[in-house]
């Protein structure tokens, strides 16, 4: 199991580089992780998201997808693509410490 | 063959609603995953961007052994508008959106959205008559210089 070292923590992460185990995920570790996933700097509105997330994956045992984070995070699609270009279910379930959530929609 | 797949190119060439959704899974799915994409109808798929029918998209219910439904019954009058209704409130409980929201979904995380010029001139269409979030209306030839360096889906 490969792992990842974020703010002087070794984490157990998998071939996509998501956190095998979200409780070894502390808020510090993730402006590292989103520079490993080619964001430089985490404003506010990505905060509002990577904690939205985070708290689904705490409620629900899963991270939304795109159009559940789009109707019920606050941020709507459009801005959702200019923060995290990369996909921001993806990016931002990276950032949390969330496994990727699987889905279609 | 590259490990990761960085942009893929949709063409939409059918009309019906089982015809148009899986293109708008792939265009989604894609830039959820990051992947850059772009649809391109042509043909029926013009409907699915059209102002007039995007909202009126049914479901083929005549000769599509998929359904399981004999022609004849496929055949009568109000099918199509009883089986779209049907799987329409299917979807609706999986929040699978309508294609009208769909689509305007998919320009908002940055697809393009184009319409074929050879169709267009066929059915006598103008950018007027398509949706706003339609980028432009193209040629084959310009399709494949958008197209090139990815991977074309043709639906």
């Amino acid at each position: 199991m490969p792992t990842a070292t974020y703010d002087g923590h070794d984490v157990a992460v998998n071939d996509e580089g998501f956190l095998t185990e979200p409780g070894q995920w502390t808020e510090d570790m993730a402006p590292q992780i989103a520079k490993s996933a080619g964001i430089e700097e985490l404003t506010p509105r990505h905060w509002q998201v990577i904690r939205f997330m985070r708290a689904e994956y705490q409620a629900k045992g899963t991270g939304p997808t795109v159009r559940v984070l789009g109707k019920t995070s606050g941020v709507p699609i459009k801005e959702l693509y200019q923060l995290f270009p990369k996909g921001p279910a993806k990016t931002a379930a990276k950032i949390a410490g969330i496994p990727k959530p699987r889905g279609c929609i | 063959m590259d490990a990761t797949i960085e942009k893929v190119s949709i063409i939409v060439s059918k009309g019906s609603l089982e015809g148009i959704y899986p293109a708008l899974i792939m265009a989604n799915g894609a830039r959820a995953e990051g992947i850059e994409a772009s649809l391109f109808f042509t043909f029926f798929g013009l409907d699915a961007i059209n102002r007039k029918r995007h909202e009126h998209i049914k479901v083929a219910t005549v000769g599509n052994p998929g359904l399981h439904l004999a022609t004849l019954a496929g055949g009568l009058p109000g099918m199509p508008g009883v089986m779209t209704h049907y799987l329409e409130r299917k979807m609706d409980k999986l929040d699978i959106p309508p294609i009208p929201e769909f689509i305007e979904m998919i320009a908002d995380t940055g697809a393009g959205l184009y319409g074929c010029q050879a169709s267009c001139d066929l059915f006598g269409l103008t950018k007027d008559d398509l949706i706003e979030q339609v980028k432009d209306i193209i040629t084959v030839g310009e399709f494949y210089a958008l197209a090139a360096g990815g991977q074309i889906i043709f639906t």
